[in-house]
Order: C-alpha cells, then structure tokens, then sequence
C-alpha cells in the first residue's frame, strides 16, 4: 500500500481538517493504539514497564504540557520539576484524606490543584517575555521544592520527609502500592495519556490553539485582532499545568510510588521535559511522544549496548551515557532544529511521492 | 457576507501612478454621510514630544478615507490611537455614535475595528488559512472546554467559519497558498494574507497602515483594486495611510493632510491638492 492521498477525495471541510487526512496515517494511528491497548497488556513485565514505558507514558504527558505552553504559546517556563511536585503532593494529601476517593480522581483533582497553582506562576508572563520569563517560573520551580521540604503539613508530619503512595485500586485492580501489577499501571496510565493527547489535539487545532499560536508568532498583532493576551497566557499555563500535574501524580503514585521532593522533581526534571520538546518539536503533538520516547529510551538502549553487550563498568557506562545523550543532542538540533516532528514531517512528504520523485 | 457578481467596472484601469486621478468622490458619492469614527481635538505626547496635537477629523460610513503626510507626522499614531495602542492625553473619540472610553486593542477588536501594518505582522508559523481563520477569533465563542471534546459544537464552528474564510480566499485569489505557512510567501502575497486577516473580522471600520508600501506597479495595481473591491462589495469603511500619492488620489473618497502632529488639509482629493498648507508640507517652503 502506498502512502499517497490520491483517491482520497475531501468533501466537506470538516474532513480537509481531520487530524489524520491520509487514510495509511489513519490506519497507522488505529493499528498502534489497538497494539497499546490490547497486545501491550499480555507482554509487559516488571523490567519493560518500570524501565521503559511507564516513564515514556508519564513524560509523554509532562512533554504534551509543556509543549501547550512553549510549543504553542510560546511562554518558555522551566518549572515543570515544580509543577510536577504539586501534583504529586496533592495527589498524596488526596489519597490520604479521603481514602474512599478512586485514584483516578484523585490523579485528575491533582492536575486541577496543579492548574491554579500553574496560573498563579504564570501572572508574570503577562508583563514579561523570553528569557525573563524563563527565570521568573525557574523561580516557581525552587520556591515549591523549598516548599514541599519545608512545611511538613504536605507529607503528613513523616519522619523521612518522604511521600509513599497509598495502596489504591481501579475495578478491584491495585494500580499503586507495591502489589499493584505491571500491566494495570500501565493500563492505567495508558488512560491518561490517550485522553489527554487526544484533548492536546483538539484544544490547538480549533480556534483556542490559534489564539495560543497568535500570542506566540506576534503578541501585539494577536491583540490587534481580539486575543486578550491575559486569558490566553493564563490560559495555556492553567492548561499546560494540569497536564504537568497529572504527569507529577502519576510519576510519584504509579511509577515511583515513595517520594523525596529534591530528588524526583529537581530542576533536572524542568530540564529533561524541555529538552523532550525541544528535541521532539516544538508546537507537535507527537513531538511530545517522540522526545519523551527519545529520551527515556535511548538512554536505557545505551545502557544496555554498553554494559550488556561490550561488557563495561556499570559506572563508566552511566557516565559515556551522559556524553552520547549530550552529543545526539546536539546533533539532532544542528541536523533538524525543529526536532523530531519535523523530521517525521519531512519523510511523510518525501513518502508522499515515493518512488516517483519527479 | 460576500456577494456574488462582482463587477469590476474598469475604475482601477488606469495605472495607479497617474497622477492624473480625480478622486472617486466626485464619480461614488457612495458614502451614505454617518460619521462612524470621529476624533475630537485628539492631542497625544510621549514625554516631552508631541505626536498628535489638536486633531480633530471624522470618517464617515462607507468612505475611503486617507492620511497623509511627510515622515513623522503622526499618521501611524493617529491609527494607533483609534485602535486603543495609545491613549491620547486629550480629545475624545466618538465611534459609532459612543463616545469611547480608554479600552484595550483587544476589546476595540471586538467593537469591529481591523488593521493591518506597515510592517507585516502575520504570525510566521502558521499557515494561510490559520492566519486568516485568526481573523475570526472575535466572532468564535467556543471556550477550551467544548474544544476539548471537539465533538460537536466547536467542529460545527470550525466550519462555518472556514466557510467564510474560504469566501475571503476566494476573493483575494489566494488559493493556492491556503496551506503555505506564511513565512515562505513573497512579500505581496505576505500583504494580501493580511488584508484578508483583517477582512475576516468583517470589521465595521478597517485600517490600513501604507498597504502598498515596498510594492511594485503591478502588485500596488492588484491591492488598488482589492481595496476598492472591499469598499464597494461590502461597504466596508476604509481608513488608510499611503505614500504613494498617485494611489491617494485615485482611490481615496476624503483626504486627511498632517504634518507635525497637525491637521494642516482636510478635503476632497482635488482640495487637497490645491490647498497652499500642504503645497508647502510637501514641496517645503521658503523661510525668508
């Protein structure tokens, strides 16, 4: 089957504007999410899923947050470590002050806490731009880890200082605890981020992502045709947030499940989720996918090239890991500084043609 | 909102650099005479320096109505105060009927007042047609939580907007760029995308800040006629600043003269022409 949108004729607006307008993508887009859905759950294990898809999924999500802000409203934050510490804070006050509440909820609740937090740290981007903005949230990012370690109301007067995640479970399925199983995590996490891409996509494509797009391309050419720049700057932060926040709950109550506020929401994590999107594409939904999958992926691959198969010191590994992330890094960019997306973009287009290129 | 039939009745034939046009006043008197925009003895400072001083002049419904002027006298500011950029110190400002209270650009947008820039400002990473559907924005009531879903009303909005969007397409013969994104077209087209922005507002008074500027003959002769199209098919009321005087005098139905901040002519193009003040402004005048 060729990848070609010959024969396949748009008669309405409606289906020019679909988000998959080439019946191969369309088919492509279906096939892996039935994969997810129902193959995944039969082969995942311990090691796949702690290793490898539970972060992606989890960054995939903070990834699709961060973008909203950056990608599409062009506000560079780098306190996604932060906002990701509220949501796992208040999905841990959540669970334990009302056990009877599903986790589900508690997960969403989380993202919404995170979302007023997120547009109370984004008050300043209506006054400043860029670079200034980006030390303005850097300061959201070290205030609430100071925060969380210093007040001991949020991890209920524990001696550690650390947060551990409840056992709690979904249609009689434990999803956090130490007993809950790989692949109802997963299942559980996979819910999330299926319905939160899909919302990603649908929040941009329509008239909301234009105002977004227009605060980004030319701040004062938006207002000019009727953005007001308030509600759409807070906008994309309470929205960017939540999905932070959810990506922060689901990081500390499934994948981690026991916390310690420094050292799993850092300024490292801002970092990594802002190099995901630069990497993946800035403004793309499946950039957030790609930069997620490119960064928790490939250092587990060279980790296992390296000590796996030439046999090296775990420790000498784990720091040419270091170099060869950093060195793709920045090949990636200099090769494509638009990122992953692009990339696939430009193959899509080239496919289009192919083998004909003339 | 666009009607069918068009007529282009040759009226933009000549070259637009004639110089030898007689205004259109005199040939439409299409302008039904209710002032739309009325500035009062608008006076605007930036510290110590005087941009606009005393300026009073109205716009009426249905006209093309020009600013000119030399460099520096204060024709972009007069833009920039009716679509709320700047707050003039003093003067009102009436618009349809209202006096108009200090209000943000954004909500002015809503009022129905569009623009476009001397300097393109067309947002570079989106395409054609997300540029102009933009132009929309004021007439889209989808919030982010019915867009979530898509489903529904905001796809049912989605469409009927692209409808008249497509229409606006149509109408400035920008087809085949629709899905270009805009930082790859040339510089005419780059113009026309954003009159077409601009149009999509289907705003009740229309600025448009040197339309032409950077543009050869023919390109000038083509935004000519999109303007005059504009005026005529949709009796959108049309203020503009030009430079280039030829253009001026054909297409403008009342001419505004500033020099210095002031209002130094107001008139037909053909009393503007003869008017000794703006003789001076623009050919200088000897101090003796």
């Amino acid at each position: 089957m060729l990848y070609r949108e010959v024969g396949d004729f748009k008669a309405s607006y409606a289906a020019d504007q679909a988000t998959f307008s080439i019946a191969f993508d369309r088919w492509f887009y279906h096939g892996i999410l039935a994969f997810a859905i129902l193959v995944v759950p039969f082969l995942i294990n311990d090691y796949w899923a702690n290793a490898v898809i539970l972060p992606f999924l989890i960054y995939s999500i903070a990834a699709i947050g961060l973008n909203i802000l950056t990608g599409y409203c062009g506000q560079v934050s780098l306190g996604t470590g932060g906002f990701m510490a509220v949501g796992a804070y208040a999905c841990y006050k959540l669970m334990t002050a009302f056990p009877e509440l599903n986790i589900f909820f508690c997960v969403l609740l989380s993202g919404g806490v995170t979302a007023l937090v997120g547009a109370v740290f984004g008050l300043p981007s209506l006054r400043i731009k860029g670079f200034y903005l980006a030390v303005a949230t850097l300061a959201a990012q070290f205030f609430l880890v100071w925060l969380f370690n210093k007040v001991a109301w949020f991890y209920n007067y524990s001696a550690s200082g650390q947060i551990n995640a409840p056992e709690r479970t979904v249609f009689g399925f434990e999803v956090t605890g130490p007993e809950a199983m790989p692949w109802s995590a997963y299942l559980f996490c996979l819910v999330f981020v299926i319905g939160l891409a899909w919302a990603a996509r649908n929040m941009t494509r329509g008239s909301n992502g234009r105002r977004w797009m227009a605060i980004r391309d030319m701040d004062i050419a938006a207002e000019i045709i009727g953005v007001n720049p308030l509600g759409a700057k807070l906008g994309a932060f309470a929205v960017s947030s939540f999905y932070v926040g959810v990506a922060g709950a689901l990081f500390f109550s499934v994948y981690l499940g026991a916390v310690e506020v420094t050292e799993a929401f850092g300024i490292q994590k801002s970092f990594i989720v802002l190099f995901m999107i630069i990497i993946g594409g800035l403004g793309s939904i499946f950039g957030s996918f790609a930069g997620a999958a490119f960064m928790v992926l490939l250092p587990v691959l060279l980790k296992n090239i390296m000590v796996g198969k030439l046999g090296w010191a775990t420790d000498l590994a784990a720091h040419f890991e270091f170099a060869i992330v950093g060195a793709l890094i920045v090949f990636f960019l200099v090769v494509e500084p638009h990122g992953l997306a692009m990339l696939w973009r430009i193959i899509k287009e080239k496919l289009r043609l192919w083998p004909f290129p003339h | 909102m666009i009607r069918n039939g068009r007529s282009f009745d040759g009226r933009v034939d000549a070259p637009a650099d004639s110089g030898a046009g007689t205004g259109r006043a005199a040939e439409t008197p299409g302008t039904s005479g209710a002032v739309v925009m009325e500035l009062r003895g608008i006076t605007l400072r930036f510290g110590g320096v005087t941009a606009i001083r005393e300026t009073t002049f109205d716009i009426q419904e249905g006209e093309i109505r020009a600013i000119i002027g030399p460099n520096g006298a204060g024709k972009s500011s007069v833009l920039n105060v009716i679509n709320g950029f700047y707050h003039p110190q003093e003067g009102e400002i009436w618009y349809q009927g209202r006096q108009r209270g200090v209000l943000k650009p954004h909500q002015i947008a809503h009022q129905g007042i569009a623009r476009t820039f001397q300097n393109i400002a067309l947002f570079r990473g989106m395409t054609t047609l997300d540029n102009i559907m933009t132009g929309r924005l004021t007439r889209m009531k989808s919030g982010i939580f019915r867009q979530l879903a898509w489903w529904g009303p905001a796809e049912r909005e989605e469409t009927e907007h692209r409808e008249a969007v497509e229409q606006i397409i149509d109408f400035l013969e920008i087809q085949a760029i629709r899905k270009t994104p805009v930082g790859r077209l040339p510089y005419g087209l780059q113009k026309r995308v954003e009159l077409g922005r601009a149009l999509a507002a289907e705003p009740s008074l229309l600025l448009l800040d040197e339309p032409m500027a950077g543009m050869n003959v023919e390109e000038k002769e083509d935004m000519s006629r999109f303007i005059l199209d504009v005026n005529d098919e949709f009796g959108t009321t049309i203020a503009l600043i030009e430079h280039d005087m030829g253009v001026v005098m054909d297409l403008a139905d009342r001419v505004v003269v500033m020099d210095y901040g002031r209002k130094i002519g107001d008139g037909t193009p053909d009393d503007v022409r003869s008017n000794e003040a703006v003789i001076n402004a623009y050919l200088g005048v000897a101090h003796d």
